[in-house]
């Protein structure tokens, strides 16, 4: 071991985004974990406040800047680090290690990168010295010809001939990349390429071919393991995390699995990883032939995955590796007696799956190709591929039930859908099936393996052979076995069976259940051993299989036990802060002397790690998975409150199965969550609230709409197209949207909403006890609300609200508490005019932003709400909000660039993909910390503004003066433009872009020529629609920063108008 | 899934595990092992080593990619590591009757038929690892309902002398003659030679090494007790008291310890499995292995000529050993993979080295 290393630097991700998740959550704080088992003090820069890693206790300090060299330095500056660790924090953290090494930050201050040396990782990263390293040691890479320009790029196409693919060198998960079947294509993505880096790479292509991954680690020792090899369901060409990932690799022969491990191995070796890195291939269906497509010399979305898919902690070890150990001198972790040189055999099949949410976005691209798009992801472990795949695809939340028993799927052109695929790609499969398309046709048009198409027909054809009969009682307990085994859930076997409708399943489902109890049909409990049950393994790393004929583990039943439902996919609306949350209610337990039970499925979270909860289960959190659960655990109670939405569904459903919830109870979480129940209960309170209604017919809206005055919010429950929720300020713009984007009807209701303009967003965090409210955090949005909490950026404490409207707002938050007899965390969100208070929503369970005021606060809310719900002796937090003397403030991270065409526009539905939380010594302090942590850039040259409406345009005023005072150059699209001079601030007109007048906004944007675009979006008409749209995405496409909304605009201007980069303050957690 | 006949497995201690039949017809019995690879079933079967064994599959998806046909080049068949399945029986969990792979001309099943080999798919093979786990390898009989077997227990046969060949067969025409004693070789110890410039004399275990003329001398890895393949350790005896280099793999590497008079025993449910961690004893190199031995050297027993060359890293076993002064080494895993990891495939250019030296 390197005993010189006593303190060690670990830089983060930051945000949440699109190709960088919460899998480096996993791994930093399993990194950070194994540094303070051998008593390295350590030091996090990481500016996501919702992370695990960033809580007290797991680094000794904590700085919440962004991950850029500026701050980076700063940092070493102060705690004089000797070591840094740079593949703990995905791409943002090695490209920001590449950068301090480059310009000699790390050498001036003795900083000495453990692990993979900066050299190696730059080997792999260059896309042509990698293919020189690969050559050099007769390893096959894809023929590919690095370009500088437009022009060469043409010329590398030629020779390699279409199609090929494009990609920019040195991006995220695939940014800025696509395939190109002819000049004209190809000339179109380049542009976009070079607009994120100065090289592009041109290859040849190699759709159709497998692609398979190997995670593999080497020591100082040169020792090598694969930990993992996985096979991607979906063939090249997709984007693996856009694929259907299966671990271990179905497909592969022997020679083939050994062939390319044994390459993974040479590779390693020769370019010196110490450490962890994941080696991707494409490998020919009809031979053996291959082609290495990429090295990542750092953890990995799809190292996160394989340490969840074997048990084998990937980050844990390769931090260890960091510090000087061999493999051999390390214990395998799961059973503690066997050593960490070996690589994990599974007795199961695991099967990620992507989670989109494309439907939040308006004019996005659903097709899913070569650059990343999802936004979350799903891990089933089965002993049969049916059984994981089926479970997986429940677990994505989109409404599915498995591969079979789905309804509301209508796939319009299947061929083509086959061929051009899109998120819905797998249920277009069976619609295929459905239709008599034959596996070799489906294969030619998809190119996924027979295999997989030959199990998934296996699925179909079950479903038919169950689909014959009408009652349980006649199928045979051997098939209703068999079904199980092939994954089929209960409410399967109640829609294919039973035929019950969606309005009876519930009833279905119980019926289906106890018939197939009274059959002894029930699942087993195994655990994931790492070494296929040659040795006994010590952690309750847990899943649940139909295969199985005994449980692996014991159940004490002594009640002593506490079930914590998980949060699931991370998708737009809940990630990582319910992780957080999750994580903080097991901590609690642990200490409070319970056993903790976790039930999760997202491979990207801590919550799932192996040493977390007491015991883990990997599974479903649906209700005849957490039933099952139950039954066996027999737990002292089950927590709902801390996972996000998913939990809460459940909550009736669960008590009326006499399952004892803790904290708030069912009855409540129901009068909460049913709006009408909800909404009479304010009425009872004499709590105001927006007037709403549910309508079924166009009419009867234009007739509210007309009532309330417009503008007013529409909320659809059945979506055609675009985003699910609008706000409409005319009787056109409403028809416009009911007619193209939603279905109306008397089974698809709309909820229309009055909506009160230039009204303040205000939330309240809180904890009560039987109806008690004993710690508060209220927030206030920059925004104007119109703008999705998610998306909106908060302040805490409050700078600008009046002390009426806070005193208000508690009085409301009190009398809801009393009267629901809350017990545990729940948020209610305020409108705030003229003090005037109209709660918006109330969530009887922990919220987003429950680890940002907790964080900021210092005072953990869930450990307190945890404490509440078991009814446990606890200290009431002695700390008010007006008595803290610094500001946070959370800002959201958006992915608009790698949702190609997205409208990269705020609106009432959230869009952003993840936050940060920065705290500072005041308001600007922190503001500019968080606008910088989400990847803004303080601007040094020209500003683009189109200001929007004239409230937008009077709100920019200020701050348009303040750039001019610094000496920045603004442009300004006609009507800003007119404005700016009529009140003296000197600006250049340009012109929009479907004037095709020079000088005009678009050349300027795409020729680079500002630092900041600023575009309110005006109305919904379609004229202005198109030019904003054009601005806006163009902005995005060239990777220019943009901001579309003024009070959040005025906000950074001041912030950076206000403090010089050289003053923002440097100071970790504790300091403040 | 046409033919859903019910068939057993009847273990030696009671325990009865019901599935379904996915092979040939007919009742058969054995000793009962677990190997716990994810891939490499074609592999496995043909591994002379499983002689007399029922073989459990510990990972559940089997026959994915079907069984290559029976393809040779020269003498050897490309895809198998001998002409037949040597196991007795095969028991998996879940079987996979459609396949799909460019090499593939069989199912599994049907080559299974084919070869008069009965399956069961369909057992929870995880509940039944965990049995032979606790209470270590045991007999066990494969049972159709109208027809059973008697017990066999394969460790009081000479199995070695069933699956050695009867007569001697030479390969390939490189510089260094290898002797190679068949005692159940798999077919990719002979390719990795002969992809090292030698000429292959395979003789049967019990031919007299005396009659021939050669540069290094190899004994094979193969099925049963070493102990009662006495003729091997006679033959063996002779040649330690040589000069030549001697290389075992397997039970020939058990076969060299008792032939320099150290013992072996045997363990309570052996190493079969791809993922076996082995490490060169007195440094820090490790290397993961492909295994499949229920018998292993007790280095304790060693002599003072003799050392321990590598060890087990999970339980501490004898993984090779080689003479302090003589080109002599062994190796209880399988540098030659097939199936399995391809780490020490080094250790044959060590071989011929050591032969080029001396």
């Amino acid at each position: 071991m390197n005993k010189m290393v006593k303190k060690v630097l670990l830089l983060g991700s930051g945000a949440l985004k699109i190709g960088e998740a919460g899998e480096f959550d996993y791994s930093g704080t399993q990194a950070l974990k194994a540094l303070r088992e051998e008593g390295v003090e350590t030091v996090l820069i990481n500016p996501n406040i919702a992370t695990v890693q960033t809580s007290e206790g797991v680094a000794d300090k904590i700085y919440f800047l962004p991950i850029t060299p500026f701050f980076v330095e700063s940092v070493i500056k102060k705690e004089k680090p000797e070591g840094i660790l740079l593949s703990f924090g995905g791409q943002t953290a090695l490209n920001c290690g590449v950068e301090l090494f480059e310009k000699g930050i790390l050498e001036k201050y003795n900083v000495e990168v453990l692990g993979t040396p900066v050299t190696a990782i730059i080997d792999t990263e260059d896309r042509d010295i990698f293919i020189e390293k690969l050559n050099q040691i007769n390893v096959k890479s894809a023929r590919s010809i690095a370009t500088g320009n437009i022009e060469e790029a043409v010329k590398a196409a030629e020779t390699l001939g279409f199609p090929v693919i494009v990609r920019a060198a040195y991006s995220l998960g695939g940014m800025g990349s696509g395939f190109a079947s002819d000049e004209d294509e190809l000339r179109k993505l380049v542009q976009i390429a070079f607009s994120y880096s100065s090289q592009v790479l041109v290859e040849e292509s190699l759709k159709g071919y497998k692609e398979v991954e190997y995670e593999v680690v080497r020591d100082r020792y040169d020792n090598c393991i694969t930990v993992c090899n996985m096979e991607n369901f979906d063939p090249l060409g997709i984007h693996t995390g856009e694929s259907i990932v299966l671990a271990p690799s179905q497909t592969l022969t022997n020679k083939e699995y050994h062939k390319l491990r044994e390459l993974s191995i040479k590779i390693i070796r020769h370019i010196g990883i110490i450490g962890e890195c994941n080696v991707q291939y494409a490998l020919d269906p009809d031979s053996e032939d291959y082609r290495v497509i990429e090295v990542n010399a750092r953890l990995s979305r799809s190292s996160a995955l394989a340490s969840k898919a074997t048990g084998y902690p990937l980050a844990f070890i390769a931090a260890k590796l960091g510090l000087g150990y061999g493999l051999h001198e390390l214990k395998n972790e799961i059973t503690k007696t066997t050593s960490a040189f070996f690589e994990p055999a599974l007795d199961y099949v695991v099967c990620k799956i992507p989670r989109w949410d494309l439907n939040k976005f308006s004019g996005v691209t659903k097709q899913i190709g070569s650059s990343m798009k999802s936004v979350g992801e799903v891990m089933a472990i089965g002993t049969t591929f049916e059984e994981a795949i089926q479970k997986g695809l429940r677990m994505i939340g989109q409404g599915a039930h498995g591969f079979v028993g789905n309804r509301d799927i209508e796939i319009e052109n299947i061929e083509s859908e086959l061929a051009n695929p899109t998120e819905m790609r797998i249920f277009v499969i069976e619609k295929a099936f459905e239709k008599g398309l034959s596996i070799d046709r489906i294969y030619d048009l998809t190119k996924i393996n027979r295999w997989f198409l030959y199990k998934l027909k296996g699925i179909y054809d079950l479903s038919s052979k169950l689909g014959i009969y009408d009652s349980l009682e006649d199928v045979s307990a051997g098939l209703i076995l068999e079904s199980k085994k092939k994954g089929f859930s209960d409410f399967q076997l109640g829609r294919l069976i039973l035929k019950s409708s969606t309005d009876d399943m519930d009833d279905a489902n119980i019926q289906v259940r106890n018939h197939r109890k009274s059959l002894g049909i029930v699942p087993a409990v195994r655990q994931i051993d790492t070494l296929a049950a040659e040795y006994p393994a010590v952690t309750n790393y847990l899943y649940l299989t139909y295969a199985g004929t005994k449980h692996d583990i014991d159940f004490e039943n002594d009640g002593r036990s506490v079930v914590v439902l998980g949060s699931g996919a991370y998708r737009i609306g809940s990630s990582v802060e319910f992780d957080w949350c999750g994580v903080n209610a097991i901590i609690t337990l642990n200490k409070s002397g319970y056993r903790s039970v976790m039930i999760n499925y997202n491979p990207e979270t801590v919550s799932t790690d192996y040493d977390v909860a007491d015991r883990l289960y990997f599974d479903e959190l649906s209700f005849e998975r957490v039933m099952d659960i139950i039954d066996l655990e027999n737990p002292g109670g089950t927590i709902l409150s801390t996972g996000g939405q998913i939990p809460n569904n459940l909550a009736m459903r669960l008590h009326k199965e006499g399952v004892k919830v803790l904290g708030t109870q069912p009855h409540s979480i129901d009068r909460a969550e049913n709006r009408h129940k909800f909404s009479m209960m304010l009425d009872d309170l004499k709590i105001d609230q927006p007037v709403w209604q549910e309508l079924t017919d166009f009419d009867e809206i234009l007739r509210f709409a007309d009532d309330v005055g417009f503008p007013v919010l529409i909320r659809p429950s059945y979506v055609l197209s675009g985003a699910a929720m609008n706000v409409v300020s005319n009787k056109d713009e409403l028809e416009h949207f009911l007619k193209l984007a939603v279905k109306v009807s008397k089974k698809y209701p709309v909820v229309v909403t009055e909506f009160i303009e230039q009204a303040k967003e205000i939330e309240i965090d809180a904890v009560a006890d039987k109806g008690e409210i004993v710690a508060y955090a209220m927030c206030e949005h920059i925004e104007f609300a119109g703008v999705h909490s998610g998306d909106a950026t908060m302040v805490f404490p409050p700078q600008k609200i009046y002390f009426e409207t806070v005193r208000r707002i508690k009085k409301a938050a009190r009398q809801i508490a009393g009267e629901l007899n809350i017990s545990g965390p729940f948020n209610i969100q305020f409108l705030a005019k003229d003090n005037d208070i109209k709660v918006i929503e109330c969530n009887l369970r922990a919220s987003r932003s429950f680890p940002f005021v907790s964080k900021v606060l210092k005072s953990n809310f869930i450990e307190l709400a945890t404490k509440v719900m078991l009814n446990t002796p606890y200290e009431k937090p002695s700390k008010s909000i007006f008595e803290i003397d610094y500001i946070g403030v959370k800002a959201s991270q958006f992915s608009f660039s790698r949702l190609s065409k997205a409208d990269p526009v705020l609106g009432v539905d959230m869009s952003s993909t993840g936050e940060v939380g920065c705290i500072g010594d005041d308001y600007y302090d922190a503001v500019l910390k968080a606008m910088l942590s989400v990847g803004y850039r303080i601007p040094k040259g020209n500003i683009m503004i189109s200001g929007g409406p004239i409230r937008d345009k009077l709100e920019l005023l200020n701050s348009s003066r303040l750039l001019v005072d610094i000496g920045l150059a603004l442009f300004a699209t006609k009507g800003t433009f007119e404005f700016l001079n009529a009140n003296g601030i000197p600006s250049t007109l340009l012109h929009w872009p479907d004037e095709n007048k020079t000088p005009n906004v678009i050349d300027y944007i795409r020729n680079k020529q500002f630092d900041l675009v600023i575009n309110i979006p005006k109305n919904l008409t379609q004229g202005e629609l198109a030019n904003d749209y054009t601005i806006r995405r163009s902005a995005i496409d060239y990777n220019i920063p943009l901001i579309t909304n003024a009070r959040l605009a005025s906000a950074f201007i001041y912030a950076f108008t206000r403090i010089a980069p050289e003053d923002i303050s440097i100071k970790s957690w504790d300091e403040y | 899934m046409r033919d859903k006949k019910i068939i057993k497995l009847v273990l030696e201690n009671g325990m009865v595990f019901s599935g379904f039949s996915f092979g040939y017809d007919k009742p058969v019995a054995g000793e009962v092992v677990f190997n716990t690879a994810m891939t490499g079933y074609p592999e496995s079967l043909t591994d002379p080593s499983y002689f007399g064994q029922i073989l459990v599959a510990t990972y559940p998806l089997v026959g994915n990619y079907g069984v290559p046909g029976e393809d040779a080049d020269g003498d050897i068949r490309k895809y198998y590591e001998s002409d037949k399945i040597a196991v007795k029986g095969f028991i998996i969990s879940d079987y996979s009757a459609e396949y799909s792979h460019w090499n593939a001309k069989y199912s599994l099943g049907d080559w299974l038929k084919m070869q008069k080999i009965p399956g069961i798919y369909g057992i929870d093979t995880r509940a039944l690892t965990q049995v032979l786990r606790e209470s270590g390898t045991m007999l066990g009989k494969i049972v159709f309902d109208d027809r059973d077997v008697e017990w066999y227990d394969p460790n009081k046969d000479n199995l070695v002398a069933a699956v050695s060949p009867k007569k001697k067969q030479v390969y390939g025409n490189g510089k260094h003659r290898i002797l190679l004693i068949d005692c159940g070789v798999k077919n990719n110890i002979i390719r990795c030679f002969l992809d090292r410039d030698t000429t292959v004399i395979r003789v049967p275990y019990d031919y007299d090494i005396q009659k021939e003329e050669y540069d290094g001398l190899f004994i094979s890895n193969g099925p049963g007790d070493p102990e009662v393949c006495l003729p091997t350790i006679k033959s063996l005896e002779k040649a330690l008291a040589d000069e030549k280099p001697v290389f075992g793999i397997c039970l020939g590497s058990q076969l060299m310890a008792l032939a320099s008079g150290a013992g072996t025993y045997k363990l309570k449910y052996g190493h079969r499995s791809h993922n076996q961690p082995v490490r060169r004893v007195g440094e820090d190199r490790c290397y993961i292995t492909s295994q499949n031995h229920g018998f292993a050297v007790d280095d304790n027993s060693l002599n003072d000529e003799w050392e321990p060359l590598f060890i087990n890293v999970n339980d501490g076993t004898c993984e090779g050993i080689r003479h302090k002064s003589k080109p002599f080494f062994s190796t209880q895993f399988h540098p030659e993979a097939s199936g399995g990891p391809t780490d020490t495939e080094f250790l044959f250019d060590d071989f011929i080295n050591l032969i080029e030296k001396s």
